[in-house]
């Protein structure tokens, strides 16, 4: 009997890897890539080598190391970690991969958890390396072991693309046979291939070149390219990746007789296209985000000679932006099709409109936990460096200290430091004070620190450290002592670190203890050149999982005045009474004490019991 | 309404990051799979998950996306009421609401930047348009035993209208709440499945 069980997307995924026979995989946690790893790692019983790497481009190393030898490997990450290992990418594409290797890289359109919405499938495109797209958490898992094969076959890589909805959807999937004879490393000399000199990449760029007819070939033939021809349809749909199952159902809705093309590879499958083409007058492309299919479908339009009408986004109704949704693609099949719009209004992703319904809906951003210790870490700087002193900051669990007048700018992975040097070397006057992880220091800060401090960058960096990546789910990293799997290791002190790369002022300080955190603060303003302020205390979820409990506050209603001071704080345990004019603090107290120690009036303490 | 075809129960789920959401649709969906149906589900994850208004999406019997398209949902399930309001057009016109009357206040309105609405005129403007079954599932559950067990309430309340056994629905929250709080989630479960029924 055929196993089904109900999974996430990226569980799915990790499955594929197993099915697959994974040996080796490395990535860095982002959303929405990061169960995949933490899937993998949490399993009891392992046949593979797992790891949470401190970057990108280090995961990527990894895992190309590994396929030179001979083995499986896998890498993940988000979107915008390719960025970061956009480097490793685009020679190793030269070289190519003994064993297989697959690049595991989500995207995130609509940014739910991002800072923007870039398509991989561009990345496929400018290195040549083959792309797979799933429209299904089960086609996702099952692409898995394929992407292998044909990664050993084509002695290529394969970048693999989930989105969002992918990666956290969950579904029913049936579950496949675990391959079980796997290669041994061996890694095997080869100069020309390996080492990539100006002589030999100039041998293995044409080898790409070549490369791409295989890869083309093989991928034309792929169960991930459907085509349904409809006898005497004049419509042609084509649609890839999440994209695909929006326009079928938009399709089935609006009762339309299309013929219907599913993509999920790149390149794209030509033969199929032509095919359409043939048997369609007008064809519609629905893809997330960037024109790529739509490209290739003008270009083979223009080849053939073929004059059906090609309805997309270069410019045309499809949104270049955005998730797509079986909405859009309906509207856009009846205002084509002159169908008349559905009575149904497209899904903008635009809010609600409150206006209709008389009562205004309060905003409810994500916010930093009850008790986080950024919060205190942010009100000390504020208090230090003042209002008008600049704040970059970093991606993290920090970055939603946007509200506290703390992030004035977040441009990516440890670009807080970078930034904050390069104002500071404009000549900017007003005191700088940067705020960045640990694990985003890990990541790519420490070489920001380094370069400031060998610039002499008079700024000082503050390292929220919780002891954890608590954002993307409390992945461990190089500061905690731990493995992926649990296991212990070496625990990299970063005050150690910091003082090794140079920094005259390195100091660690509890951020709950206002007091001794606003005087570290000063002393670290005070200083010239390059400062750094560790604040160190335990992330309040994994204080409360390790069995932390402390006392909750309460606020003596006759002793409050109504000053507001702890209400600025913006924690969430913290309310304040329009009428009464009265704080009170609520279920949600964590007991961190910070708005007890702000409070001139004492009026708040501890609950007793 | 689920549409013939592409799916036979589409349900929103609304609330809270930290309402249990996610637990909430994992029941569901597992149950739904343990009676052979195909399910989709897409649920909030990530940075907004952190206090930030979260919407699940889960459709039974379903072998397309998982996203409902708006005025496609059978029922709506809020574990908080302004949320309720916040995804109400995702119900068919014909749909149901079940809505948890116990607001959770966001960081907006505990620091004076924005006023909460009046439950009452929550209810008032949904009632206008759509079916609406409220009540507090706080307080029954904090009757069942912990307030946490709130979205097992809802659980059980939505329970009376999905194409699942409610064998099959207990046996799933046996399975994926934590074990020491089994008696008291089931006993959560009944609650809410029978504040609907009246």
């Amino acid at each position: 009997m055929v196993k089904r069980e109900y999974m996430l997307g990226n569980v799915a995924i990790a499955r594929g890897i197993v099915e697959g026979g994974g040996q080796v995989i490395s990535g860095y946690p982002g959303t929405p890539s990061s169960e995949i790893i933490g899937t993998l790692a949490g399993m009891k019983e392992r046949n593979f080598y797992v790891e949470w790497s401190v970057n990108e481009k280090v995961a990527l190393e990894v895992a190309a190391g590994a396929a030179m030898a001979g083995v499986r490997s896998v890498v993940t990450m988000k979107h915008v970690g390719l960025n970061v290992a956009a480097d490793p990418l685009m020679t190793l594409a030269y070289t190519g991969v003994k064993g297989s290797m697959v690049i595991i890289v989500a995207d995130d359109p609509s940014c739910h958890s991002s800072q923007n919405e870039q398509d991989t499938r561009r990345y496929s495109q400018f290195s040549l390396i083959p792309c797979l797209d799933p429209c299904t958490p089960q086609e996702a898992k099952d692409m898995m072991p394929y992407a292998f094969e044909i990664s050993n076959k084509l002695q290529t890589p394969v970048i693999f693309r989930p989105t969002t909805r992918i990666s956290h959807g969950k579904s029913d999937v049936e579950l496949g046979p675990v391959k079980e004879d796997m290669p041994a490393a061996d890694f095997q000399k080869d100069l020309e291939r390996w080492v990539m000199v100006p002589k030999n990449a100039r041998i293995q760029h044409p080898h790409l070149l070549e490369l791409q007819k295989d890869i083309l070939a093989e991928l034309e033939n792929s169960p991930w390219n459907e085509l349904e021809l409809s006898e005497g349809a004049s419509v042609g749909v084509i649609a890839s990746g999440i994209a695909s199952v929006y326009a079928k159902e938009a399709v089935i809705r609006q009762g339309i007789d299309a013929s219907f093309l599913k993509i999920g590879t790149y390149p794209v499958p030509e033969k199929k296209i032509r095919t359409l083409m043939e048997n369609a007058d007008r064809i519609i492309i629905f893809e997330e985000m960037e024109p790529v299919v739509e490209e290739q479908v003008r270009i083979i339009a223009q080849e053939t000679g073929s004059d059906v009408e090609i309805i997309g986004k270069m410019p045309g109704p499809i949104p270049r932006i955005f998730e797509l949704n079986t909405d859009v693609c309906a509207d856009v099949l009846a205002e084509v099709l002159g169908l008349g719009r559905s009575d149904v209004p497209a899904d903008t992703g635009e809010d609600f409109d409150y206006d209709r319904c008389r009562v205004e809906l309060p905003m409810r951003p994500p916010v930093m936990c009850p008790g986080c210790s950024h919060r205190a870490t942010f009100h000390v700087m504020k208090r230090v460096y003042g209002k008008n002193a600049i704040f970059p900051s970093d991606i993290g669990c920090y970055t939603l200290g946007i509200q506290s007048g703390t992030v004035d700018t977040t441009l990516c992975m440890g670009g807080s430091i970078t930034v904050a040097s390069g104002m500071y070397q404009a000549g900017e006057t007003k005191p700088i004070c940067c705020s960045i992880g640990d694990s985003t220091f890990f990541h790519t800060g420490m070489n920001g620190l380094l370069n400031a401090i060998y610039n002499k960058a008079d700024i000082t960096v503050t390292i929220v450290d919780n002891r954890t990546t608590a954002m993307t789910g409390h992945q461990p990293n190089p500061g905690m002592g731990k493995l992926a799997t649990g296991e212990q290791t070496t625990e990299v002190c970063l005050e150690t670190l910091c003082k090794g790369m140079g920094a005259g002022f390195v100091e660690t300080v509890d951020p709950y203890d206002l007091n001794k955190a606003e005087e570290v603060f000063r002393k670290a303003k005070d200083y010239k050149g390059t400062s750094v302020v560790i604040t160190e205390q335990l992330c309040v979820i994994d204080a409360k999982r390790s069995g932390i409990r402390r006392k909750p506050f309460t606020i003596d209603a006759d002793k409050c005045v109504g000053c507001k001071k702890c209400v600025y704080l913006g924690c969430p345990a913290i309310e304040f009474d329009v009428e009464t004019k009265k704080a009170s603090i609520n279920m949600m107290c964590t007991g961190c004490g910070v708005c007890d120690r702000l409070c001139m009036f004492e009026a708040i303490s501890e609950v007793k019991k | 309404m689920s549409a013939e075809g592409i799916s036979i129960f589409d349900l929103i789920i609304a609330g809270v990051g930290g309402q249990g959401t996610i637990l909430a649709s994992d029941i569901i969906g597992k149950a739904a799979v343990k009676e052979d149906m195909s399910v989709r589900a897409a649920e909030t994850h990530g940075m907004a998950q952190r206090g930030g208004s979260v919407v699940n999406h889960i459709r039974l019997g379903c072998e397309l996306g998982s996203m409902i398209p708006l005025k496609g949902a059978d029922v709506l399930l809020a574990l908080e009421p302004s949320e309720a309001l916040r995804y109400m057009e995702y119900l068919a016109e014909d749909g149901v609401i079940l809505v948890n009357t116990e607001p959770i206040l966001p960081v907006t309105v505990t620091s004076g930047l924005c006023t909460y609405p009046d439950i009452d005129d929550i209810l008032s403007v949904m009632k206008e348009e759509r079916e609406v079954k409220a009540f507090n599932a706080t307080d029954l559950a904090k009757e069942a035993g912990h307030p946490q067990s709130m979205n097992v309430v809802m659980v059980g309340a939505v329970s009376n209208y999905l194409p699942v056994s409610v064998d099959t629905l207990l046996e799933c929250v046996k399975e994926l709440v934590p074990p020491k709080t089994v008696d008291i989630n089931i006993r959560a479960f009944e609650m809410g499945r029978s504040v609907i029924q009246g």
